[in-house]
């Protein structure tokens, strides 16, 4: 219930974070919303000794128009993503994931980048944000670098993140396909995924079928290959490795994907049109 | 005009609602100030020797004040030696070599059991020391599941030879099955499941100048008192239970647990007052869970629809521990056959230990075991014979002529109208357009389909009825009144409802009336909340006692009035004592309280009532099943509840709304897991499927009242009727949503990857008949 | 460290462990036990209180990080003797039977109300999905944040009990 003694600092710019999390390495860990990091605590399954909070760079709180992208900073809320009309109109998929993600009060403190560098392959926005093909912005002690997405996420709560590095904004492109389609199988609404399925056009990601987020490669050939969305969708569950857990063995999860990538896909036919 | 039976606003809101209930973790009397903070460390293995325990680095922690382990409870008396006879044929309780200890002696049995205690200056020190307090434990195999318990591969308790407590042998006569046209077997699982009050348990304690003060989360102080004076070997005179504001307790609170007790030992051993407040992780593990029955029936009848024969084999997992003895399978059996007049019923059952945590009553405690078990094997029994299922009940009810009616398993149904209510709730529900719209999901082969879920149900309540119910009344001398109530509510509105009967008889508007409870100082002799008794025993107590009062003050104001006592008449609508046909003389209640020598009028009484009551019902669930995720979605529930005339139907309503949210919970989402090693996998809120407010629709109560003629209130219990009524309409619609797939049966809870399962082996199994066929 | 909290209006500045959580500052610090603990993993909502006037559950926020910031809890609705519209709506609809969750409740339903004045009933259950309740079955909290939703000054909140002489109230 109670996380083990830690010093806590609170950071007043990202140059500062990125000092802070230089000086104390592997001690340290930031602090974004805490929705990931803090029940963790809670558990006493992480135990950094040192926490740099950065709830209080609002700088890094944005979302703009950057022309072919959209540029969100990494500490915007869920709550913020979900309600910003600028993703309404120009990523829709974004914004409605957004307002999926845990519950009101999760929303209003968690944040787009501490999920994302969480990397747990249950979350929604990491698939979202792999589906739209999106570049994120980190800053280190070297300065600033882009990473792709395709090559941030390496394994379960895995990133390509280098110690010190803070994830400071996302960048994603204005999609050039309309139709989206965002499909998260629950058994309660508070429920993690136990799949889930972001499509943009005929970009396909996979939530929670295995150690990271994953394009559903298959399916998109498929798609490219000119096949149907039910004929597409028989692929979806190939290249994953689906855990078995209380709520789902693999086997289900492998047919939940087929049906949701089917019922995504059609449902992001409709929305094109 | 009566206020009985009127729509009142609870008077228990507004403190609730404004500054927040007190709990015990709230509590800042002087008595705990200063208080210091008890942390369990718990086994973290369902199953071990403990070889050996290291304090000391706990101990050298800034803010550690004592770490105490089963070694220093030598100021407790040792248990009574085993008698050697087993358990006893009572229902409660279990001793002798099941028994369980305070602080685990040698073996621990389930993860969560406790080892040892240490007691910090502050919460937080608490949990950094007790992760430093090293157990041995030399693990010995998990015994896990029931089936696994009667193997006896491994044994819990060796010097039991065996991990079954009792056996009571179904008879094995098949004479009555073999005589009918169908004949119908199922195994059934009925899932342990969390109790899950929002509070979890919390205990403090004081021990000063040779007193005891415990003030405990529970449902009911009296009996705490009891079990802490006996485990103590204290008078008790000696001890104070106080129990404040519960955040429910819904039968895991009766009296007072394990982990509590050692809490009131600490405060007395070390001599300082302490407070204890479990995580949700410990409830998980530490609190009483419920159900968790294997179960296998056989019904038999004829094609006409006319049940013949039913049978319930019943196997009890106690887990670790028999805390509240034979009474959970007892209570099965008893209420077996349900609302059917079945010729033939035969029942028994074992209760076995396994390695994890001890089972208890939980809403229902039994009873919901019984009538989903009948209620399926109902519904395997029209599937067979292929009759509507609402029919099939139709056919079988007691008739309403027939009571009071003694079932063949040994309980008197007082009164009952199971027809009317089946009716009812059909009629509520539009069950002939609902099957319509079925029949055209089924017929467009629509991947939604819609499941029709009927269930008819009769539980006893007020078990203990002999053991009744205490009131006491004072009117003062100022004209308001305290009503001292042996009944505990936490969460149902007594202080609304108690207060609404003293207006009702008394005349004295509710806003003057003081309900207490829950003080043995104030309050010595009571008997609790539990098992649905408090209206009929609790509030015909506090009935019995203003009738009392009213008598005294009748014969007050006759002196008084200098009238003869026969013409002395209490205007309720007034509140005003006069003389009749005289409406010019007239003594308030204050005055005639104020001329009594002690300044208040003054009746305190005890009510019990010679048997159980009967409450029933029927419910209809509405689901809507996609067969191709096999997702379950409640779209409506309807039902009648039927405990006699109802008090307050804001109260009555929230108790049916509570009871069908925790039934369709079994039904659907909630389950407790073990892996193989016993290790609990929903221990935490994140994996337990707790039911919230997206997964539920709002419900659709009908009205129902049939007395009884047990207590003056004509009043059954309502408190889990709900619970009981719901689990297996749900189930059984789960069924229905997909039976024109081929699927009989479906395990609770109903999981989406269940349904799937069921719907693919159906599909699988007809594929296989038609290629074999072909 | 030291945390300087505004709560309910009222400064309060403590000198804290780091590791303090908002919940417990609450409770233990600022000495106002409405706001209830109910779990360890943020699932059940019974600590929600409005941070900066929004829900936010206080057991998955440092004190450390509500330093600065405003605090709204239970104890801080209403006010001169009055019932904030939330709370008169759950009294109004027996919206509580233990107590215990309410608080969160209250709150939680406080800020939905703030971000969606008139939501439908599905959007309430939804908005209710962090808040667990074991007495009520939520139906009578949804029908007072509907109540209080509809109601307010100058509007009037539905009955208390839906009148259906055909005997089916819902």
């Amino acid at each position: 219930m109670i996380p083990s003694t830690f010093a806590y600092m609170r950071a007043g710019s990202a140059e500062e974070a990125c000092d802070l999390a230089a000086e104390y390495g592997d001690e340290a860990k930031f602090l974004a919303g805490g929705h990931s990091l803090l029940p963790l605590m809670k558990l006493r399954l992480a135990a950094p000794e040192v926490i740099i909070d950065l709830g209080g760079l609002r700088d890094l709180s944005y979302v703009t128009d950057q022309g072919s992208y959209i540029a969100i900073g990494a500490l915007t809320r869920h709550h913020d993503v979900e309600h910003a009309s600028l993703l309404a109109r120009e990523l829709p998929l974004l914004a409605h994931a957004a307002g999926q993600v845990g519950d009101p009060q999760i929303r209003h403190r968690g944040t787009i980048g501490g999920s994302v560098a969480h990397a747990d392959p249950a979350s929604d926005l990491p698939a979202v944000l792999l589906a739209l093909d999106a570049t994120l912005v980190a800053r280190g002690a070297d300065g600033a670098r882009e990473i792709p997405i395709g090559e941030f996420f390496q394994g379960l709560f895995e990133t390509s993140l280098e110690p010190g590095e803070l994830l400071t904004e996302i960048r994603v492109p204005k999609p050039a396909a309309a139709g989206w389609s965002f499909q998260k199988f629950t058994q309660r609404a508070i429920d993690w995924a136990i799949v889930g399925v972001a499509v943009q056009g005929q970009n396909v990601a996979l939530v929670n079928m295995g150690g990271t987020p994953l394009r559903a490669v298959g399916v998109e050939a498929a798609l490219a290959g000119g096949a149907s969305p039910a004929d597409a969708a028989a692929h979806a569950a190939e290249g994953t490795s689906a855990a078995t857990d209380i709520r789902a063995s693999r086997e289900y999860r492998e047919h939940l994907a087929r049906v949701l990538v089917s019922r995504a896909l059609t449902e992001a036919g409709t929305r094109a049109q | 005009m009566s206020i009985m039976g009127t729509r009142v606003i609870r008077t228990e809101d507004p403190r609730l609602l404004t500054a927040g209930g007190v709990y015990v973790d709230d509590l800042r009397t002087p008595e705990l100030s200063g208080a210091a903070l008890l942390t369990f460390v718990r086994s973290p293995v369902a199953h071990a020797r403990i070889t050996g325990i290291d304090t000391s680095e706990a101990l050298a922690q800034p803010g550690v004040i004592a770490v105490l382990t089963v070694a220093d409870m030598d100021d407790l008396a040792p248990p009574p030696p085993d008698s050697g006879e087993g358990p006893s044929e009572a229902p409660m309780p279990i001793g002798g070599v099941w028994s369980e200890p305070l602080l685990a002696v040698d073996t621990v049995r389930y993860v969560g059991e406790p080892v040892a205690v240490v007691i910090t200056d502050g919460r937080y020190q608490g949990e950094d020391a007790a992760d430093l307090v090293s157990v041995d434990y030399d693990p010995l195999p998990a015994v896990v599941g029931p089936a696994a318990a009667v193997s006896g591969e491994t044994l819990l308790f060796p010097a039991a030879g065996t991990n079954i407590m009792a056996t009571h042998p179904v008879p094995a006569d098949d004479a009555p099955f073999e005589a009918c046209e169908v004949v119908v077997e199922q195994d059934i699982v009925n899932q342990r499941v969390a109790c899950l009050p929002l509070e979890g348990r919390a205990t403090a304690a004081s021990f000063s100048g040779g007193k005891l003060t415990v003030w405990h989360s529970s449902q009911n102080a009296q009996l705490c008192r009891f079990i802490v004076a006996g485990v103590l070997g204290m008078d008790p005179a000696q001890i104070r239970v106080v129990v404040p504001d519960v955040g429910g307790g819904f039968g895991a609170k009766v009296g007072i647990d394990r982990d509590a007790i050692i809490v009131a030992w600490a405060a007395r051993k070390i001599g300082r007052a302490l407070r204890w407040a479990e995580t949700r992780s410990e409830n998980l593990v530490g609190m009483t869970q419920g159900r968790a029955q294997l179960q296998h029936i056989k019904i038999g009848g004829s094609r006409d629809g006319r049940i013949l024969a039913y049978r319930i084999d019943v196997i009890q997992d106690a887990g670790a521990y028999g805390r509240i003895g034979l009474l959970l399978p007892s209570l099965t059996c008893l209420m077996a056959p349900g609302v059917y007049d079945i010729p033939e019923v035969q029942t028994g059952f074992r209760q076995v230990v396994t390695n994890a945590t001890p089972i208890s009553a939980y809403r229902g405690a039994g009873r919901p075991e019984a009538t989903a078990a009948v209620e399926r094997a109902v519904d395997l029994f029209a599937a067979e014979i292929g009759m509507d299922p609402a029919e099939v009940r139709r056919r079988n009810f007691v008739p309403a002529d027939q009571f009071p009616f003694a079932t063949k398993t040994g309980a008197l149904y007082d009164s009952g109208r199971y027809e009317q209510a089946l009716d009812k709730v059909l009629a509520a529900a539009g069950y002939d357009q609902l099957r319509d719209e079925q029949r055209r999901r089924r017929a467009s082969g629509d991947h939604k389909q819609l499941g029709i879920g009927v269930s008819a149900y009769v539980e006893i309540t007020a078990a203990d009825a002999g053991a009744g119910e205490t009131a006491k009344i004072e009117v003062k001398d100022d004209g308001t009144v305290v009503v001292y109530t042996g009944s505990s509510a936490h969460g149902q509105g007594h202080h609304t409802a108690w207060a609404m009967l003293v207006q009702d008889e008394l005349g004295i508007p509710m806003d003057q009336v003081t309900v207490i409870h829950g003080d043995t100082d104030l309050i010595p002799v009571g008997v609790g909340t539990y098992g649905s008794r408090s209206l009929q025993l609790g509030g015909s107590a506090v009935h019995k006692a203003a009738l009392e009062v009213k008598d005294e003050a009748r014969h007050q104001a006759a002196a008084m009035l200098e009238a003869a006592e026969a013409d002395v008449v209490l205007d309720i609508a007034t509140g005003l004592w006069q003389v009749r046909g005289d409406p010019d003389t007239s003594l308030s209640w204050a005055q005639v309280a104020g001329h009594t020598s002690g300044g208040s009028l003054i009746a305190d009484v005890s009510f019990s009532a010679e048997r159980p009551t009967f409450p029933f019902g029927a419910h209809v669930s509405v689901v809507e099943v996609d067969t191709e995720t096999g997702q379950v979605k409640m779209l409506r529930h309807v039902t009648v509840d039927d405990a006699g005339p109802v008090l307050n139907p804001v109260l009555a309503e929230g108790q049916r709304h509570g009871g069908i949210a925790q039934g369709a919970a079994q039904a659907l989402f909630e389950e407790v897991l073990y892996d193989a090693d016993g290790n609990p996998l929903t221990s935490t809120l994140a994996d337990y499927a707790a039911i919230s407010a997206p997964d539920l629709p709002s419900f659709e109560l009908a009205a129902s009242e049939t007395p009884t003629d047990l207590n003056p209130l004509g009043a059954k219990g309502i408190g889990e009727a709900g619970t009981i009524g719901s689990t297996p309409a749900i189930q059984n619609a789960v069924v229905d949503a997909v039976a024109h797939l081929g699927v009989r049966h479906i395990d609770m809870p109903a999981t989406p990857q269940r349904v799937w399962i069921a719907i693919n082996a159906a599909l699988n199994s007809a594929r296989s008949t038609r290629q074999e066929s072909e | 460290m030291k945390v300087d909290l505004t709560v309910n209006g009222k400064d309060i500045t403590a000198d804290v462990e780091d590791r303090m959580l908002l919940v417990h500052f609450l409770r233990d610090v600022a000495d106002l036990t409405a706001t209830n603990v109910g779990c360890d993993t943020t699932s059940c909502g019974a600590c929600t209180v409005l941070l900066d006037g929004e829900s936010v559950k206080s057991c998955t926020v440092l004190a450390a990080q509500a330093s600065g910031h405003e605090v709204t809890t239970l104890e801080g609705l209403g006010g001169n003797g009055t019932m904030h519209p939330v709370q008169r709506a759950f009294h109004e609809q027996h919206g509580l039977q233990c107590g215990f969750c309410t608080p969160g409740m209250v709150m939680a339903i406080v800020s939905l109300l703030k971000e969606n004045p008139h939501p439908t009933e599905e959007q309430v259950r939804t908005g209710l999905e962090g808040n667990l309740c074991r007495c009520t079955g939520y139906h009578n909290i949804v029908r007072a944040a509907l109540a209080a939703s509809s109601g307010g000054p100058g509007g009037s909140p539905p009955q208390a009990s839906t009148e259906m002489p055909a005997e089916v109230s819902s």
